[in-house]
């Protein structure tokens, strides 16, 4: 089995800053209230960038510290909810704008976990054999298909993309891969596609029109989030044999402050081991993780040998996460 | 007994000295937002056993024990 290492990162996010304050304009809520709740005080968001624009953005950048070529690169993987269209895929078309020729691209839907099963899919082709050099980005315009009227989910998202580059190497990078899915809560989480329109459908058939907006049960949300957190993090720790002292950064998917408050009291460890930047960009699904992974990178918070847990959930609902060695 | 258990989740989930909490205590008054009430009812549910579905409903510490007591056979 061949051993897989990531080898750069890079992250874009449109430079737009829309401050709680900017929301109170548009609809009823307040500093205060978004800050209390969520712990976000800005987001970034698109001024028409969509998704494979911003994604092609953290492509390039993880490509420069990666120091590779785009031919370099045999698959493309990204993570995403808000593809620019259904075909082409998001990954072929940054394929196109970064001329990965050798490439073959796929888009994964796994809503906030997409890096996660991102990087998990990547794993696996380079251990296989089947890939070498890989692209993984989670990329997200989510600011349209927000309901810019709903106080209570509006504030909570943001756009951007996170991107690394895995590799085949004669050092194994990845230490452990906590995955799972939950379908039987998928309604908890919701943004409904096109619905059945054909001059065949029977009106019977026909359901209530759903939301093409995001829809969340906050409570059933809030639950599995924390539940995912302690014990993603204890099944990581336990397949390495590692404790938490071995780890020098939790990078939980960046949703909430409280949920990533409550997760550590429950792990009954300090929120300082947890690497948050949701305050300057809230919750951008599958861009969060990569995003917050290549500041951890950029500011050299983690030196080579250190090792850093990765923690997505969300949408599907679906989990997964890894342990890293630099 | 139910009442001593969601005081001691109270206390804990919100940082509370015990004499803070009594029976006729609302959650307003101990400053309560939709996100601590979530927790609350997440720590109840696992406590004992039982599923809360209209947890928007529970309003006051005495709500609370009510519900339990009703629903997970534990009485005071």
């Amino acid at each position: 089995m061949n051993k897989v290492q990531v080898i750069g990162t890079g992250r874009y996010v449109p430079s737009r800053i829309i401050s709680n304050e900017d929301l109170s304009c548009i609809v009823d809520t307040s500093d205060e209230w978004i800050s209390s709740r969520t712990g976000i005080r800005e987001r970034r968001i698109s001024e028409g960038e969509d998704t494979s624009i911003i994604a092609t953005k953290a492509a390039i950048k993880a490509i420069e510290n990666a120091r590779i070529r785009p031919e370099d690169i045999d698959l493309i993987i990204v993570g995403t909810i808000t593809p620019d269209s259904f075909t082409p895929s998001t990954a072929c078309k940054v394929q196109n704008n970064i001329n990965a020729i050798n490439a073959t691209c796929f888009d994964v839907t796994a809503a906030c976990s997409g890096f996660m099963y991102g990087l998990d899919i990547a794993t696996q082709f380079i251990r296989s054999g089947a890939s070498k050099t890989v692209l993984v980005i989670g990329a997200e315009t989510l600011s349209k298909i927000i309901n810019w009227k709903d106080r209570n989910t509006c504030v909570l998202f943001g756009d951007g993309a996170g991107a690394a580059i895995l590799r085949v190497s004669n050092k194994e990078g990845i230490l452990a891969i906590y995955r799972g899915s939950d379908g039987t809560k998928g309604h908890t989480l919701t943004c409904s596609a096109v619905p059945v329109s054909n001059p065949y459908v029977i009106e019977e058939n026909i359901i209530n029109p759903v939301s093409d907006k995001v829809e969340i049960n906050g409570r059933e949300v809030f639950k599995f989030a924390v539940k995912t957190i302690v014990n993603g993090v204890e099944k990581l720790l336990e397949d390495t044999n590692c404790s938490l002292e071995d780890i020098k950064y939790i990078v939980p998917h960046q949703a909430n402050l409280r949920i990533i408050e409550a997760a550590a009291k429950k792990l009954g460890i300090n929120e300082d081991k947890f690497y948050i930047n949701l305050d300057r960009y809230g919750n951008t699904s599958g861009a969060s993780i990569g995003i917050a992974l290549d500041e951890v990178v950029e500011k050299n918070l983690i030196q080579p040998g250190d090792k850093i847990l990765l923690i997505g959930f969300g949408g599907g609902l679906t989990y997964g996460g890894l342990i890293i060695e630099w | 007994m139910v009442f001593e258990k969601v005081k001691n989740i109270l206390c804990e989930q919100l940082e509370l000295n015990e004499n803070e909490v009594t029976i006729d205590t609302s959650f307003e008054e101990l400053g309560v937002d939709s996100l601590d009430l979530f927790q609350i009812i997440i720590e109840i549910e696992e406590e004992f056993g039982i599923q809360i579905e209209d947890a928007e409903s529970i309003k006051t510490v005495r709500e609370a024990v009510r519900f339990v007591e009703k629903n997970s056979g534990e009485v005071q």
